[in-house]
């Protein structure tokens, strides 16, 4: 088979999508921010809640992240990595049977996905977890 | 270190499990002594359950040459620990002498010299022998695949991988699980699980993305010596990245830990006394998860290829590694008894092509299946002059021929080859046939792609698979094997965060740095994006070969490797 180089020209096509990856800046401050005014820089633990998300996203654009603390009057879910870090705040009325949300969120980068929870005594709660955006190909 | 001896008393100090594993007697035969199958089948039938695992043939009918990896890196708390172990580390970890058929068959060095001594391995109808073997002691004895089963050969590709579903049919397979089957499209899955597979084609961890509901079994359970067994199949966890994610729209998978622990508990309380994981997860995944997952007795581990000696004890649970390419089949008798496992007897088997007697059925039907492609497998296009393989965390001569080839007929300025793990070897003085082309380039995304890119674009793009290997933590480690890169030169510290491992990229042609700013033309194959276009890479390496009539590849040190 030969390949002339009109016809190369014509079939050359890209092929790893990296617009999604390149270079924004860190936001991790203003999560911090964020954080420091719900709970008004108390100490906070990471017992009694769970965050879950996938290890790597499959889909940046529609990443399924859940979070659960018993109990809790309100969860709020930050995107650390994003430009606008506040994804939610769930808020648990007394009746509410579970204290659990569930969402989809878009996450630009690599970066941690964080959630705060505010318990009836007025403590906190903090879980964090790695969502890893990657370019993916070459899959052994 | 694990000697034996250690692993013995590591099983009977972690859960007073009596065991044994390691070769039998062939693995210190010498090359002047003759091998003989009874040496590699003559297995003592103890307890009373028996598994037969066989992972990643990549469609590989016939018997192969398949080199073992000289370069494979752990990271993290893996470092030096197998499958992390290579060469002459490898022997002294498990009592290989040098030169044996035990270091032929899982070490690298001399390969050629010994595939001279003793022979190719794999085979179908070899493999098919075996197991008639272990079902003459142990008749319902369960054969279970790892997957990778699909893909790999031209007449896998030819017939959508009706060819291996035929023979793993005859084989008496009991269940398998995926990770390239699903590069035959979602309907063609389908098609086959629903219609052709005589056996249950596990996936605990593949959901419906719409409805997060499971999309396939994700259990089997087996009754076999009075014993209820369950079966947990688990397919590749990052099949939709890794892969074309376009090919299989709705699915998603992942590690999915919290739901293989609720798979445990539920399996446990419909009675299962054994829990087996068949598992495409990468025997590094499955380390972790069997260090953080409770109750799960075996893991038959896949996907990275990885051929060990005796099982890896983690937390009370044997991760059994059967290695590539029909290389290996693994025996496991197991004693279970009063709910649990009380022993475990483990071989890892050796297909010797030239000792094992082929089954006449199964050759015949492996025959039939190809027939109708014969003059097209053996088409002789070139030769080589040197040993070609592809195995390796960074380059293997198969690849830096598929990137001249890249380079020469796209001309391009830099080549880049997916770091995949499968694909057979050739022996120097080898003619290359359109077979031996597939073996090392068969699949459904094919197209040799020709593009610009910047500078920066290519450092990320490094950065990027860099990080699916070398991440300290195994769930955020992706796929393959790095990149293949031609033309190109870079450093490479494995031990940096994302971003900061690859320095020092070089234009091999005029010997200048990388610019980030500037563009260069970029040819490679296998996008996991819809809509790449290009010739397939078997015609691009075609091509070359013919135009080079017999190829030589010269030692590749445009990689610089720092941080081991």
């Amino acid at each position: 088979m030969a390949f002339t180089r009109r016809k190369m020209l014509i079939l050359g096509s890209a092929s790893f999508a990296t617009a999604t990856l390149v270079g924004l800046p860190a936001f991790a401050s203003l999560t911090d921010d964020a954080i420091i005014a719900i709970t008004g820089g108390a100490e906070t633990s990471d017992a009694g809640i769970t965050l879950t998300a996938p290890e790597i996203a499959e889909n940046g654009n529609t990443v399924p992240v859940e979070v659960s603390a018993p109990g809790a009057t309100s969860i709020a879910l930050f995107a650390s990595g994003n430009p606008t870090p506040s994804v939610a705040t769930f808020n648990f009325g007394p009746l509410a049977g579970s204290q659990t949300g569930a969402t989809r969120i878009r996450l630009a980068k690599t970066q941690d996905v964080v959630a705060i929870a505010t318990m009836p005594d007025g403590s906190f709660l903090r879980a964090s977890v790695t969502v890893k955006v990657t370019i993916g190909g070459c899959g052994g | 270190m694990i000697s034996r001896r250690h692993f013995v008393q590591a099983g009977l100090a972690a859960s007073a499990i009596y065991g044994a594993s390691g070769f039998g007697n062939w693995g210190r035969l010498s090359a002047q002594q003759a091998l003989t199958q009874n040496d590699l089948l003559d297995f003592k039938t103890t307890g009373n359950v028996t598994l037969i695992h066989i992972t990643d043939t990549h469609a590989q009918l016939k018997p192969v040459y398949f080199r073992e990896p000289e370069i494979n890196i752990g990271v993290g708390g893996v470092i030096g620990k197998p499958p992390h172990v290579t060469g002459a580390d490898f022997r002294k970890l498990y009592g290989i002498p040098d030169g044996s058929a035990a270091d032929y068959a899982l070490t690298y060095d001399d390969f050629t010299s010994l595939a001279g001594t003793y022979g190719r391995m794999g085979g179908m109808d070899r493999i098919s022998t075996v197991v008639n073997s272990i079902r003459a002691d142990r008749a319902d004895a369960l054969v279970l695949d790892g997957g990778d089963t699909w893909q790999g050969s031209l007449t896998a590709l030819r017939t959508n991988g009706q060819d291996m579903v035929n023979v793993f049919n005859a084989l008496g397979t009991d269940a398998m699980t995926s990770h390239w089957e699903f590069t035959l499209g979602i309907d063609r899955v389908m098609e086959i699980v629903e219609n052709e597979l005589n056996f249950p084609f596990l996936g605990a961890n593949i959901f419906d993305t719409e409805w997060d509901e499971r999309a396939f079994e994700p259990y089997k359970m087996f009754e076999r010596g009075g014993v209820q067994i369950a079966v947990i199949g688990q397919a590749f966890p990052y099949m939709p990245i890794a892969n074309p994610g376009w090919m299989f729209p709705d699915l998603s998978f992942g590690v999915r830990q919290d739901n293989m622990a609720e798979l445990i508990a539920e399996v446990r309380g419909k009675g299962a006394e054994l829990v087996v994981l068949l598992s495409h997860n990468g025997f590094d995944v499955d380390r972790k998860l069997a260090a953080n997952v409770d109750g799960i007795d075996i893991i038959l581990t896949g996907h990275t290829h990885d051929a060990l000696p005796e099982p890896v004890l983690v937390n009370k649970t044997y991760l059994i590694a059967s290695g590539s390419h029909g290389k290996f089949v693994t025996r496991l008798d197991l004693d279970v008894r009063d709910g649990e496992m009380k022993g475990i007897n483990h071989r890892l088997i050796p297909i010797f092509t030239d000792v094992i007697a082929p089954d006449p059925e199964m050759t015949a039907l492996v025959d039939t299946q190809r027939a109708p492609y014969k003059a097209e497998l053996d088409e002789v296009i070139g030769k080589t002059d040197s040993l070609l393989y592809r195995r390796g965390n960074f380059n293997g001569t198969w690849d830096d021929l598929i990137c001249n080839a890249l380079i020469s007929e796209r001309e391009a300025d830099i080549a880049l080859s997916p770091g995949f793990r499968w694909g057979a070897s050739l022996l120097p003085g080898q003619d290359i046939t359109r077979e031996d082309i597939f073996n090392a380039t068969a699949m459904s995304y094919p197209e040799a792609y020709r593009s610009e890119m910047t500078g920066e674009t290519l450092h990320i793009i490094l950065e990027d698979v860099a990080d699916n290997l070398f991440n300290p933590d195994p769930y955020y480690q992706q796929g393959g094997d790095m990149v293949r890169v031609g033309g190109m030169g870079y450093r490479i510290d494995i031990n940096q965060p994302q971003g900061k491992r690859i320095t020092e990229m070089t234009l091999l042609k005029t010997g200048e740095r990388i610019e980030p700013s500037q563009t260069y033309v970029v040819a490679g194959w296998a996008s996991v994006n819809e809509g790449a276009e290009g010739p397939a890479i078997w015609d691009v390496v075609e091509s070359h070969i013919r135009r080079e009539g017999t190829v030589t590849v010269d030692p590749n040190t445009s990689v610089k490797v720092v941080g081991v």
